[in-house]
């Protein structure tokens, strides 16, 4: 009875900044789920080492900064395309070798490639905690109808929705869209209709890189402690975001990474007790999700063939 | 099996039984603790290879399953005298406070605790698939630590628990690993461990066999979760001190390692990728300290690098040597036979097999 209480006693004023929070966690969420899920739909693979170079990409923004004192707008470019060849390169060295082998060893792989860049950087960087620089603008608190917030979080659902957009357009109306989608259709007949699979499976790292680096850098802005393993946790919801939307489904991606970052924020606010396990709020959404819909809200039906 | 064999085998685990005294006796206490945590190391793997092996099924919940085993160790075994101190910050669940278990019964229970952990999340858990099962059981071994970091009043949350009775005592650890080895050789060699390799082989196919793939993949998954729990309340008796920081996720990544490099599949294989993981991450950490050459300080050489080179050695591994030193194959006593009678000709015939 006291969580019903509890919920009665809410204001409206906490409530609306409990929202706030929630939709600009969903959006980092999203951004880095649509990375997860169209590198699942053309490899059929989790991409294990996603979450790291979203780690990776906040420790490019951080040295940018403060090491060698590139403009903040600057450092933004160069760590986005930084993290798109990181992606790339990712993908040529653990996962194109291992084109035709089983499926565990590509998995393996992915794991092995997400833990060589988390001893990577805790080799390089140290495992210290360290604080991401404050950003002019984006990083001051803004009050708006009594409620403070800080500027990012109004920013990173307007950017997230601006990527999808042009996301989108990418897939759906261009030729490499075109080649993108027929690719996660069918992956060899794609190839015997002159598709350079290489050279798509390429530009999906590249694409889902470059948005792991947009949601890095808001994140990095809105949770400043940046660690060698920061990346494995929202790794793990985003990838879950994906399943829960609809594998290989971009809009899905999105949908799961809301549903995810609001429940998550929510469930706190509303449950104090539960906040200890909080990331376990992801893991359970999921086992429900996988028992009853099995394809995600918004993925198609499949069906197994020998 | 051949008689033959079954005398050799006997004579071998003896032998190795005379060679742990040995070392009990004579080697010093570094010599010790790395042969007791190659033998740890050894049950943990097989536990894990029987899941991913031998069903398939990639599971990543061993670190989790071991948690338990060395909670159930460490809250049962330390002596009820100590408690207080140890749990000052917020004082134990009066209904386990005054239960104190000999060593090998806190190990069984551990094991039995985490086996039904395991059963019970195996029931939805293991109808996934790949990678949706890889990170639902990395996703509840997580849980599992979050779950002691927040159960105070049981496991002491983020402190840990001290002074739990230390083992060192090689012969234990090493009787314990004989009767995890001849188990799981057993179950693997048996109708069971037939069905489990059908799974592996196709679970559409095996299912069409009339093998009821929910119980065996459930059964197997019991298992391997017990042997992580028996192992992992050896580790904690062997530590002396648990804490959740101990049991992240990347604990699992060891017998990962352990598994692809033995060979996937390969009973013999676990042991063999065990005792040479376990050692060569001991003497590799030379790697962490500084190193001075000639009066120079070589700056590749710090804290954090041998974490590196082990996660290359596992991306080389699965790159380029995917079926690891056994792949499937075991260790047979006629295999041995023919190397020693001619070496050459044996290692001829091996390549011209291939």
């Amino acid at each position: 009875m006291e969580y019903f209480d509890a919920i009665a006693n809410m204001s409206a004023l906490s409530f609306a900044q409990h929202m706030v929070n929630g939709i600009s966690l969903g959006s980092l969420y999203a951004l880095i789920a649509i990375g997860y899920t169209m590198v699942y739909g053309i490899l059929l693979m989790i991409n294990f080492a996603h979450g790291d170079i979203v780690m990776m990409a906040c420790y490019f923004a951080f040295f940018g900064i403060t090491a060698f004192h590139i403009p903040w707008y600057f450092t933004f470019i160069i760590t986005i395309i930084l993290t798109a060849i990181l992606g790339v390169l990712i993908e040529r060295s653990a996962y194109r070798p291992l084109r035709e082998a089983p499926k565990n060893s590509i998995l393996i792989s992915a794991i092995g490639a997400s833990f060589l860049l988390e001893n990577l950087a805790n080799y390089l960087f140290s495992g210290r905690p360290m604080r991401f620089p404050d950003v002019p603008l984006l990083s001051q608190n803004i009050s708006i109808g009594g409620i403070e917030i800080q500027a990012i979080c109004l920013v990173i659902p307007v950017v997230t929705i601006l990527s999808l957009v042009v996301l989108l357009h990418i897939v759906n109306h261009t030729k490499t869209g075109m080649a993108m989608r027929a690719v996660s259709k069918d992956y060899e007949i794609a190839r015997v209709m002159g598709i350079n699979i290489d050279n798509i499976i390429s530009i999906t790292f590249i694409i889902g890189s470059a948005l792991a680096a947009i949601g890095a850098i808001m994140y990095g802005i809105r949770y400043p402690g940046i660690t060698p393993m920061m990346g494995v946790m929202p790794g793990l919801k985003c990838f879950i975001a994906a399943v829960i939307g609809g594998i290989g489904n971009i809009k899905g991606a999105v949908l799961g990474g809301f549903i995810l970052g609001l429940g998550e924020i929510l469930i706190v606010a509303f449950f104090p007790d539960l906040s200890g396990y909080r990331d376990a709020f992801a893991f359970i959404v999921l086992i429900v999700i996988l028992f009853y819909k099995p394809t995600g809200l918004l993925g198609e039906k499949t069906t197994e063939k020998v | 099996m051949k008689k033959r064999d079954m005398i050799l085998t006997i004579i071998g685990i003896i032998a190795l039984f005379g060679l742990a005294f040995f070392v009990q006796e004579e080697m010093d206490s570094y010599i010790r603790r790395i042969v007791n945590l190659c033998l740890v190391y050894a049950i943990i793997g097989l536990s894990m290879n029987l899941t991913n092996g031998f069903v398939g099924q990639f599971s990543l919940g061993q670190a989790g399953f071991m948690a338990i085993g060395a909670y159930t160790v460490g809250i049962f075994t330390v002596p009820v005298e100590y408690r207080e101190n140890i749990f000052y910050a917020m004082p134990m669940n009066p209904a386990i406070a005054d239960i104190e278990l000999p060593l090998w019964a806190a190990l069984i229970l551990g094991g039995a605790l985490a086996a039904l952990f395991a059963f019970a999340i195996g029931t939805p858990v293991l109808r996934l698939r790949g990678d949706y099962l890889a990170v639902t059981t990395l996703g509840f071994s997580e849980i599992i630590r979050i779950w002691i970091t927040n159960a105070q009043s049981i496991t002491n949350g983020a402190l840990g628990i001290k002074d739990i009775p230390p083992l060192n005592d090689v012969r234990y650890i090493f009787l314990v690993t004989v009767i995890c080895f001849v188990f799981i050789t057993l179950l693997v060699n048996s109708s069971y461990g037939r069905a489990f390799k059908a799974i592996r082989e196709d679970e559409i196919a095996a299912e069409a066999m009339g093998i009821n793939l929910f119980w065996h993949k459930n059964l197997a998954f019991m298992v391997s979760a017990f042997f992580a729990g028996i192992g992992g309340g050896l580790y904690g008796a062997l530590l002396g001190t648990v804490d959740p920081k101990n049991f992240l996720f990347t604990l699992t990544y060891n017998f990962l390692l352990i598994i692809v490099l033995g060979g996937m599949g390969s009973i013999t294989g676990s042991m063999l990728g065990a005792v040479i993981v376990t050692a060569g991450l001991e003497y590799l950490r030379f790697f962490d300290e500084p190193l001075m050459l000639f009066g120079m300080d070589i700056p590749l050489f710090r804290p954090g690098f041998r974490m590196v080179i082990f996660s290359v050695l596992l991306m080389v591994c699965v790159l380029f040597w995917r079926h690891g030193i056994m792949g499937t194959r075991e260790f047979t006593w006629q295999k041995a036979i023919d190397f020693v009678k001619n070496p050459l000709g044996f290692i001829k015939r091996k390549g011209a097999a291939q």
